[in-house]
């Protein structure tokens, strides 16, 4: 028989698997670990996931700052500027769309993305039979996205003054500003993601589905083009989107105080941003937690 | 139901529309054993398992997994269960042991890694990306983020699907060690030798019902079923089926003494022959799918006709 040959050069698995058998009995040893302590180990594990799929690592990460070097550079063409004079220059303007356009790939496009393709493989289906609770799962999502987020803005934010001189705010209003937007963006856009996740009928058509989205919202929500620009019907569309007040949100960091008489309304709406955004996120998680699939459609 | 039953089945339906996916099942698996379901693809194996995990709610019946009903298991009972599906392939860019240590994470009390690891023979992999891995050592991975967190009771899924002879074999010592711990084991396959060789029980399902179910080697009363005596003569192969196969053989041997009785065989049906008249896709005979020592091919001793030998063995 082969498993006595002695040519056999693989791993004999006689005898107890890992560990001693008498420390099999279970009951009372040891409890379920934490949601938040799964929560946190999902994290982990999620980045190694993402930072390891360098493709899309790259897209994501390169994708906002080559988008502003491209359009800065396009109008920017003689010192042309936006507004009158002084006028901003178009790399600072187009800097907090780009920012908001960054936040949306690796919040909603990311999620989306990675779990239909992650849904497809059996990855979620392997989850689900184990203890780990979705809650921790979502944590996993939500916090590691956060963090890859932050990573992107640190780039996208080093080219800007490095590469285009962009004068970053100095003092902490504009900065407080900058972090409820982007925590509370970051976090419609994830939970805006895995709602969507179910949407595509596999993970080979979900690229399809999302791009196409996710590409027409920067262009009707001022992120490649002035705003106050665009055709008020247009307009009106964009506003129902979360993309839009990000980038409305994100001007108001970014660009000098005079901008703000540019803007359609003739202020920065804050309060309308938050909450938009926030009915956003609760109208992904109500809808999230209703259809979130662990299994493929095709398999019932 | 005693606390030595590990699942238990009475009167299972899931239908989907008009197909009745599982019809009137039952089942009972003890703890401690191997049991595996043998059926054709739509025979309603995949579905009744996937009730067991708590993957499926079923439309009615009785079911209970380690004493809970799947439907409604919480972590706790989650984490005395493990699973391990069909083919996989996700968290492709993790290696062998990241994964293994993160699932040990989510179990009260797992299993070392390393030690896991090692039982399962992907010590050299540890460090390697589980793209990289072969399909048997893949499936092997699956079976230790199976078996991580020392489930009570687990489920096997067309576990050795694509392996090469010599794999299935390792697979094989691998459950037959996690049964020798005390672990229950539910297996599904396409292969009746894998569950002839490691099942304590089968249960043959087809439409949605258990049709057969008893130990490998009794399985539709296999026991009963005539031994058929092969041989040869005169160059033409000669057969005859019976219920005391010694008694034909020592008639044989008398007649052919001192010699050799050429292409001498006692066959009996094998667990693929009874398996196949079970779900109804039989053939005639239950002859023909056996395997058997080669016997040396000998001169025959001399002619005797046709006749005088199914006499001489009548």
């Amino acid at each position: 028989m082969s498993a006595a040959a002695p040519t056999h050069a693989g791993p004999t698995h006689t005898g107890p698997v890992g560990g001693s058998p008498t420390a099999r009995g279970r009951s009372g040893t040891g409890a379920l670990p934490s949601v938040l302590a799964l929560g946190l180990a999902r994290t982990g594990i999620e980045l190694k996931q993402f930072f390891r799929e360098r493709d899309a690592v790259v897209f994501i990460f390169a994708y906002p700052v080559i988008m502003l070097a491209i359009f800065a550079t396009v109008f920017g063409q003689d010192g042309a500027t936006v507004g009158p004079e002084p006028g901003i220059p178009f790399a600072q303007y187009f800097l907090p769309g780009m920012i908001a356009t960054g936040v949306m790939l690796s919040s909603f496009q990311n999620l989306a993305i990675s779990i239909a393709v992650e849904r497809d493989e059996g990855g979620l289906k392997r989850l689900r039979g184990t203890p780990m609770p979705a809650v921790s799962y979502f944590i996993g999502k939500i916090a590691s996205v956060l963090i890859s987020s932050l990573v992107q803005m640190a780039l996208l934010l080093g080219a800007g003054a490095v590469l285009f001189d962009i004068d970053l705010p100095t003092t902490a209003g504009p900065w407080l500003t900058f972090a409820w937007v982007f925590g509370l963006g970051t976090a419609t856009g994830a939970m805006c993601g895995i709602a969507f996740s179910s949407v595509p009928r596999s993970g080979k058509s979900v690229s399809a589905v999302v791009i196409p989205i996710v590409l027409v919202l920067q262009f009707i929500s001022g992120v490649f083009f002035v705003y106050s620009d665009l055709p008020t019907w247009m307009q009106r569309v964009a506003e129902v989107f979360p993309l839009k007040w990000m980038a409305q949100g994100m001007r108001s960091v970014f660009l000098p105080e005079q901008a703000e008489s540019f803007e359609v309304s003739g202020s920065w709406q804050h309060p309308m941003t938050a909450a938009v955004l926030a009915a956003w996120l609760l109208a992904s998680v109500v809808v999230g937690a209703k259809t979130f699939r662990w299994k493929r459609r095709d398999d019932g | 139901m005693t606390p030595d039953v590990a699942v238990h089945v009475r009167d299972l339906h899931k239908h989907y529309g008009a197909k009745r996916a599982v019809d009137g099942l039952d089942l009972t698996v003890e703890r401690g054993e191997i049991f595996a379901v043998l059926g054709p693809n739509g025979a309603g194996k995949t579905t009744t398992i996937e009730i067991l995990e708590g993957y499926r709610h079923r439309d009615r019946g009785e079911v209970r997994v380690l004493g809970v009903d799947p439907w409604g298991g919480d972590r706790t009972w989650r984490s005395r269960i493990g699973v391990v599906l069909q083919t996989a392939n996700d968290q492709a860019e993790l290696t062998v042991a990241e994964l293994v240590h993160h699932f040990s994470r989510y179990y009260p009390s797992s299993r070392d890694p390393e030690q896991l690891i090692a039982a399962v023979g992907l010590t050299e992999k540890a460090r390697t990306r589980v793209r990289q891995l072969s399909g048997g050592q893949r499936r092997r991975l699956d079976v230790a983020l199976g078996i991580v967190g020392r489930p009570e009771l687990l489920f096997l899924d067309e576990p050795t699907t694509g392996f090469d002879p010599e794999a299935r074999r390792d697979f094989w010592d691998l459950v037959a060690g996690l049964r020798d711990e005390g672990t229950t084991i539910l297996l599904t396959t396409h292969y009746l030798d894998e569950a002839e060789h490691l099942a304590d029980r089968c249960a043959v399902v087809r439409d949605g019902r258990v049709v057969a179910l008893d130990t490998p080697s009794a399985l539709g009363g296999r026991r009963a079923h005539d031994a058929v005596v092969h041989w040869t003569e005169d160059g033409v192969p000669r057969s005859r089926p019976t219920d005391s196969p010694t008694a034909v053989v020592a008639q044989l041997a008398a007649r052919f003494a001192p010699g050799e009785v050429p292409g001498l065989e006692v066959r009996r049906p094998t667990l693929e022959d009874v398996y196949l008249s079970l779900i109804g896709e039989g053939r005639t005979t239950l002859t023909d799918a056996t395997t058997s020592p080669d016997l040396p091919d000998q001169d025959a001793q001399d002619a005797r006709t046709a006749e005088t030998t199914e006499e001489a063995v009548r």
